[in-house]
């Protein structure tokens, strides 16, 4: 045991090694191909490395659920329920022990529930020595102890600095540059020129976050005068997107640091930034993408339906806002990988700077694009089917869970109508059908 | 053994908890988990708002009954041994366990849990189910979707088929009685997967 241990961490120092090689490397531009060798190299070493110790030692929380749940409907626990009682059911009466199904049901959602589930952060099969992702902290070995706290060092002393010097230099070059290209002419060097100019900066901080990002169907890429949707994990989506084409980005225009970046950004090339009383209306909001997206040599938009961030193992409802302006839908997957690093933003937890600082000092983020197809809304489809069609397809291609709840469950309560829908399943099966029920002669007293 | 000791001693009297409840410390440790998730505020107790931020629990028809529950008269927080203690009832039953007469009752026992499904109707916990009780319990699960009049006839009869002393209400012997044949340990129980 103590020689495997030993055996194991030595590789486990190698796999540490061979970040700071990678991440030196990562720094060298156009230098892909180089990158992702070395990438390879490192998942496959620190996976058997991680695995096997972390295995080694403790138990850690595999479950994606915690209770095990019958899978019944209503109608067949019910039925189940109301077998001792001699009469039929057809009869359509209440039984005391109906009851016992919704105490169960609500117990269980106490217990563990599919959606809070959702918004905070996936667990991890094997630890990836960041404290953060290990919920079941407890002291293990001195040498495991020992690693960790070389990683802290490398990540904190030696990455985040170069990370920090990065990001600073991208967005400051993503302000500069953008402002002298707006200085320009409106001819097509001046969108040459935007374009180039924004693809480096988004490169610089992409590098500045240690992102290594994979494009998978680049033929599917969204083309101009189209929309681009994709699933919300983190702001940084927008960096990983935008590193790969140009789009136009759609949101509010913020004060401060964000709206000199907003500012400039729009004077290089159009992107539609929308006032907080603008953002009420959705009328006013939909036509004026409606004639974003018509002006054909404008880039694709980027809109993320979800609304708000969702912890990347699944996709929740898409709003149906964007799938009403009409033209060609270009739907992208974003997958990260949760054992370099935690992509997900819980703003309820973190704020902008916390979450951005934590990023700079994990492993580093890897993530997989996938560019789907395009799809338009057909005769006789609603939004909301068109909307339910393309996250499907998103989460089918991401391998993440289809999910029909809403995101903004996250901040707002749940709506009536789900109560009354229960009550209506249940009713069914106490009064039956109308016809049935008036057949009843009432011999009993009526009430007092 | 070593993944769950450094959560356990956060909590006090957790020996006593378990033995009470029957948990095993790793349930104990995914329970407290749990109630800390709640917990939003971290206040180290859970308020009835905490629990109505659970989604399918405000869907629930009897969801605010459920809450009900944890919190004892008069109390308006509920600490995490009280939040073990009530979901302790809804334990699988220990099958194994010989039946001591001088030990008090499992809390998981099948009576225990007839006991807690019949306080949920029995609100004011005179020891009957009175008709308007019923009732109450009928109007939540059924709301919109009947008539005032149905549900009346469904309560009459109810009591009818259980009201065994004619006293038109129905006591705690009366509603084991009516539901003698149920599989309460199957019906009214949560199984942790590990």
């Amino acid at each position: 045991m103590q020689g495997q241990k030993g055996q194991v961490n030595a590789m486990l120092l190698l796999g540490v090694y061979f970040t700071l090689y990678i991440q030196s490397f990562s720094y060298i531009p156009h230098s892909t191909g180089f990158s992702i060798i070395f990438n390879v190299l490192y998942l496959k070493i620190s996976d058997y490395a991680t695995n096997s110790v972390i295995y080694l030692c403790c138990s850690s929380l595999l479950f994606p659920g915690l209770i095990q749940r019958e899978g019944g409907s209503m109608e067949q626990e019910m039925g189940e329920l109301r077998r001792y009682r001699t009469q039929s059911i057809s009869r359509g009466e209440f039984a005391l022990s109906d009851s016992f199904y919704f105490y169960r049901k609500g117990l269980e959602s106490i217990v563990d529930d599919q959606v809070t589930q959702r918004f905070s952060s996936e667990e991890l099969v094997s630890w990836n020595l960041l404290t953060r992702t290990n919920h079941n902290f407890h002291y293990i070995s001195l040498r495991l102890t020992v690693i960790w706290g070389l990683g802290v060092i490398i990540r904190y002393c030696v990455l985040f600095p170069l990370r920090i010097t990065l990001a600073i230099i991208g967005i400051s070059w993503l302000v500069i540059g953008t402002t002298l290209v707006g200085f320009l002419p409106n001819r097509r060097v001046k969108n040459w020129l935007s374009e180039l100019v924004h693809l480096m900066c988004y490169r610089i901080c992409a590098r500045g976050l240690s992102a290594t990002i994979q494009y998978h169907n680049k033929n599917n890429k969204p083309q101009k005068g189209g929309i681009c949707v994709a699933n919300h994990t983190s702001p940084i989506d927008i960096v990983i997107l935008a590193n790969d084409g140009c789009y136009a980005m759609v949101g509010q225009s913020h004060s401060g640091l964000m709206g000199v970046i907003q500012r400039s950004m729009v004077r290089s090339c159009p992107h539609v930034w929308f006032e907080r009383s603008e953002m009420r209306d959705r009328h006013a909001v939909t036509s004026r993408l409606r004639a974003h997206v018509a002006a054909k040599r404008n880039l694709p938009i980027l809109i993320f339906p979800e609304g708000t961030c969702i912890n990347n193992t699944s996709v929740m409802m898409f709003k149906k806002g964007s799938f009403e302006i009409g033209g060609t839908i270009y739907p992208v997957a974003i997958k990260y990988d949760p054992r370099f690093g935690d992509a997900f933003w819980n703003s309820a937890k973190y704020n902008m700077v916390s979450y951005l600082l934590r990023m700079m000092t994990s492993w580093a983020i890897v993530v997989n694009v996938w560019y789907l197809p395009p799809m338009t809304r057909q005769e006789g489809e609603d939004a909301t089917k068109f909307a339910n069609r393309v996250k499907s397809a998103i989460a089918h291609q991401g391998g993440l869970l289809d999910m029909a709840w809403d995101g903004s469950l996250k901040r707002d309560k749940v709506k009536e109508e789900f109560k009354e829908h229960q009550q209506k399943m249940y009713s069914s099966m106490v009064v039956g059908k109308k016809a049935r029920n008036s057949q009843e002669p009432h011999t009993e007293s009526s009430k007092s | 053994m070593g993944s769950t000791n450094s959560t356990l001693s956060k909590i006090p009297n957790v020996e006593e908890l378990m033995q009470e409840t029957g948990f095993t410390p790793a349930h104990i440790v995914r329970l407290y988990d749990r109630f800390e998730a709640l917990d939003k505020e971290k206040t180290g107790h859970l308020r009835p708002q905490d629990f109505g931020a659970i989604n399918r629990l405000a869907m629930n028809p009897i969801g605010d009954r459920i809450i009900g529950a944890f919190f004892s008269p008069g109390q308006e927080t509920v600490d995490f041994h009280s939040f073990v203690r009530i979901l302790a009832h809804f334990r699988p039953a220990d099958k194994k366990r010989p039946k001591d007469p001088s030990m008090p009752e499992p809390v998981n026992s099948r009576t225990s849990k007839l006991k807690f499904a019949f306080q949920l109707y029995d609100q004011d916990k005179d020891g009957k189910i009175s008709r308007a009780e019923l009732l109450q319990v009928l109007r939540s699960m059924l709301e919109m979707q009947v008539t005032e009049e149905q549900l009346e006839s469904i309560a009459d009869r109810t009591i009818q088929e259980a009201d065994l002393d004619k006293d038109d209400a129905i006591s705690f012997e009366e509603f084991r009685k009516s539901l003698e044949k149920v599989n309460i340990d199957h019906k009214m129980s949560i199984r942790f997967l590990r």
